[in-house]
């Protein structure tokens, strides 16, 4: 026979101070887990989010990434000329040649300013390449022009780069004229100008970072890629545009490690909690416990009902948990990546996926820290039960 | 209070299995918060105090580290009062073999690197072979060891950054305390594999200075130097540099800040939830403890005493296991962003024992003040 599950119910209300603290320590163990996983999360996905189908990115052979590459002009020439790179309405080939550079910002976030990634680009095939990213207030940059158009997180985050300000590199100043908005991609973080403009300030007209090429079938692009780098008179690298930012994820490996780490000593610690409350609870009712064995319920019963007990404990940290962090949602920070050496902002994603493993997790706890006292319960002779006071 | 001490550990130890789990949990919170002060002490308040490293300085340039300086700023530098050795260098970055066998690789001014860095020990042969061989590198001995390096071994590095691909006899292996993780080499070597017109730069510049306390006029007066410069300079101690590589590890501190507030509540929890149950069986014994004349501060302060015996032996025992875990990231850090140099330092043992006690008392308050001010009819009427 099963004891009716309200039994528990009414038994967590009635020392519910105990209850609520018990379940508010699960909870803050459960907020510390889910915030640094809705970290991770939120910055997998900025770089997940980056990246169009299609899109492949060359660089010079070996480098990994665009700050390192270098590419010429030459290069970019031979490039263009191999087959299966896509060509638009006007018959131009779909490549785009790019720099990448970086500069020191202020920061809301850091005192010592942080890095922020520029990219000289043509706008033509440039945009094209990367048709999600919209205009969100003011416009482009123009060809020629000391102008430049900053990602929303640079504009939000850093500001020297609001729009309107004069932002100082290379030879001097350029001046912001546009936001653009590139939806949770990683471009966001950065500042683009005009090729031409970016490259000269910067010396290095000929020797430049990257190329971004759309090639057509999407079936084609693990050939083409191969055939790029076994040619080795052009000594060049490939890899899709995708593959590139996702790799940078690593970057949250040290938050993330850390982060588990916090959260497992904190589960020892609230299971520690919770066997003491479910000890505490199993030692006042030991009266109760008699009786009910008195009554016909066997051992196993009352061992199932104390285990569902600090189950629903459980629970109920757990929830409070996923209250606690709902308000991270949206939250948006940077962290450095060490591929680009600047910042990527992204914000913090709380899914249901995520809340459900903080779900997961208490009730781990839960079931860690009431199966003992649970058994405890169980093993109890009736007539000493029943002496107990 | 002091003839109170035995009943308090006897209360303290009456129910061993709550008192254990009580101070497990404990001992698991604060070992987090001792963790996490020392991460932070390691991150932020470790500045090199070799008499050496605190008084070196780096410069580079003002827009980005990624830009580099012209060599003629090197001559300039020397010319400031103050400053004892000047050493150009340029991290090289390139491929050893895989990407993933990442270290730190320098090109740098062979003769003036034991003069920026007087703490490298390496022996006088190994020194001048290093210094007469153009095409000649050195690195850190455990480095070394790691790749299975040694000394007479030919290496090459792909370039990234700088579109060489460059081989290196190995002319030596040194030891240090920091930064061993490393492989210097000539930077002339580096210059003259590049095109003509691309030579002569340094990405950043290491300067000694004569005294630590001169360290801040001195890259005020080189960076004033450059003001109306087209290329800019930023000077700052070696921390300094050191820390602006934190903040690629995001918003550190106020991750820090945050969990350790969570911890120390969950803590607060956790005490006054036990005082609180181990009070309430007891409602019964405080009013024949009363009855027998003890006043209600008596019986208030021996409540707090039994917290704060848990507590101490929870912080305790949470200082411990942070000491070893501090002990094992040390070693597996592998030398990034100081993490190397991190240890429960004697303040943090204080400073968490001493947090422990304060929060295991906090707790107790309530509880205590409840029991103390119960009356002795209703004490002895109530049955838990």
């Amino acid at each position: 026979m099963k004891l009716p599950f309200s039994y528990n119910l009414r038994n967590l209300w009635v020392r519910r101070t105990t209850t609520l603290m018990t379940a508010l320590g699960i909870g803050l163990t459960v907020a510390v887990l889910l915030s640094i996983l809705a970290l991770v999360g939120g910055l997998k996905n900025a770089f997940s989010s980056t990246g169009v189908e299609g899109n492949v990115l060359v660089m010079r052979q070996s480098a990994e990434s665009e700050l390192s590459s270098n590419f010429t002009r030459t290069q970019f020439q031979d490039l263009k000329l191999r087959p299966g790179i896509k060509r638009d309405e006007s018959g131009l080939t779909l490549a785009s040649l790019e720099m990448v550079s970086t500069v020191l910002l202020e920061s809301v976030d850091y005192d010592s300013g942080i890095n922020i990634s520029i990219r000289g680009l043509k706008p033509d095939p440039g945009f094209k390449l990367r048709p999600a990213i919209a205009i969100a207030a003011g416009r482009w940059f123009e060809a020629g022009k000391r102008e430049v158009t900053v990602g929303k997180n640079v504009a939000k985050r850093n500001p020297e780069a609001a729009l309107g300000k004069d932002l100082r590199f290379g030879k001097g100043a350029w001046r912001v004229v546009g936001v653009f908005d590139a939806g949770d991609s990683a471009a966001n973080s950065e500042i683009w100008g005009d090729l031409d403009q970016v490259c000269s300030d910067d010396n290095r007209c000929d020797v430049l970072s990257s190329a971004l090429v759309r090639v057509d079938p999407v079936s084609s692009v693990e050939p083409f890629i191969k055939n790029l780098k076994d040619d080795q008179r052009l000594k060049m690298g490939a890899m899709t545009e995708r593959l590139y930012y996702e790799q940078q994820s690593s970057s949250a490996a040290p938050i993330q490690f850390l982060g588990i780490f916090i959260a497992i000593v904190m589960a020892v610690g609230s299971s520690f909690a919770a066997m003491n409350t479910m000890y505490a609870a199993v030692a006042r009712r030991s009266r109760e416990i008699g009786t009910l064995r008195v009554l016909g319920f066997s051992r196993f019963s009352v061992l199932l009902s104390f285990f569902l007990e600090s189950l629903v404990l459980a629970i109920l940290g757990g929830l409070i948990g996923c209250l606690l962090v709902l308000p991270l949602n949206g939250f948006t920070t940077g962290i450095g990546s060490l591929t680009t050496f600047s910042e990527v902002a992204f914000s913090f994603k709380i899914t249901p996926e995520i809340m459900l493993t903080g779900l997961g997790f208490a009730l781990f706890m839960g079931a860690l820290g009431g199966l003992l006292p649970a058994a405890a319960a169980a093993r109890k002779q009736i007539l000493d039960a029943l002496r107990d006071i | 209070m002091g003839q109170f001490i035995p009943l308090i550990w006897k209360n303290a130890t009456r129910n061993r299995r709550r008192s254990l789990l009580t101070i497990a949990s404990i001992a698991a919170s604060f070992c987090l918060l001792g963790v996490l002060l020392s991460i932070y002490a390691a991150l932020f308040l470790s500045p090199d105090t070799s008499p050496a490293g605190s008084r070196r300085l780096v410069t580079r340039n003002r827009i980005s580290l990624t830009q580099i300086m012209p060599i003629s700023y090197e001559a300039k530098i020397r010319q400031v009062p103050g400053v004892e050795a000047i050493m150009a260098y340029q991290w090289f970055g390139g491929v050893y073999k895989e990407p993933k066998n990442f270290f730190a690789r320098f090109a740098c001014e062979p003769e003036q690197l034991f003069k920026v860095y007087p703490d490298i020990r390496i022996s006088e042969e190994e020194k001048k072979a290093f210094i007469a061989d153009r095409a000649g590198t050195v690195l850190g001995r455990d480095l070394a060891g790691k790749f299975n390096i040694k000394v007479g071994d030919k290496i090459t590095l792909k370039g990234d950054i700088f579109p060489v691909d460059l081989e290196f006899n190995v002319r030596g292996l040194f030891d240090m305390d920091k930064n061993e993780e490393s492989m210097w080499f000539n930077i002339d070597y580096l210059w003259k594999s590049l095109p003509a017109d691309q030579r002569d730069f340094a990405g950043t510049y290491l300067m000694l200075a004569q005294s630590a306390e001169d360290g801040p006029a001195i890259a005020q007066q080189i960076d004033a130097l450059f003001r109306n410069a087209q290329v800019q300079t930023k000077t700052e101690t070696e921390s300094a540099f050191a820390a602006s590589f934190v903040s690629f590890l995001g918003n550190v501190k106020l991750y820090l800040f945050a969990i350790s507030a969570a911890i120390t509540f969950t803590i607060l929890l956790v005490c006054g939830n036990t005082i609180a149950m181990s009070v309430r069986e007891r409602v019964r014994e405080v009013g024949i403890m009363k009855t027998l004349g003890f006043t209600n501060g008596e019986v208030m302060g021996m409540i707090l005493g039994e917290a704060t015996v848990i507590s101490l032996l929870g912080g305790f025992f949470g200082c411990v296991v942070a000491w070893v875990l501090c002990k094992g990231v040390a070693t597996a850090s592998g030398g990034f962003a100081n993490l190397e140099g991190m240890s429960l330092a004697p303040w943090m043992w204080a400073a968490v024992i001493a947090s422990a006690v304060v929060m295991g008392t906090i707790a107790a308050i309530v509880p205590a003040f409840g029991a103390s001010r119960t009356s002795i009819v209703d004490a002895m009427r109530y049955s838990g």
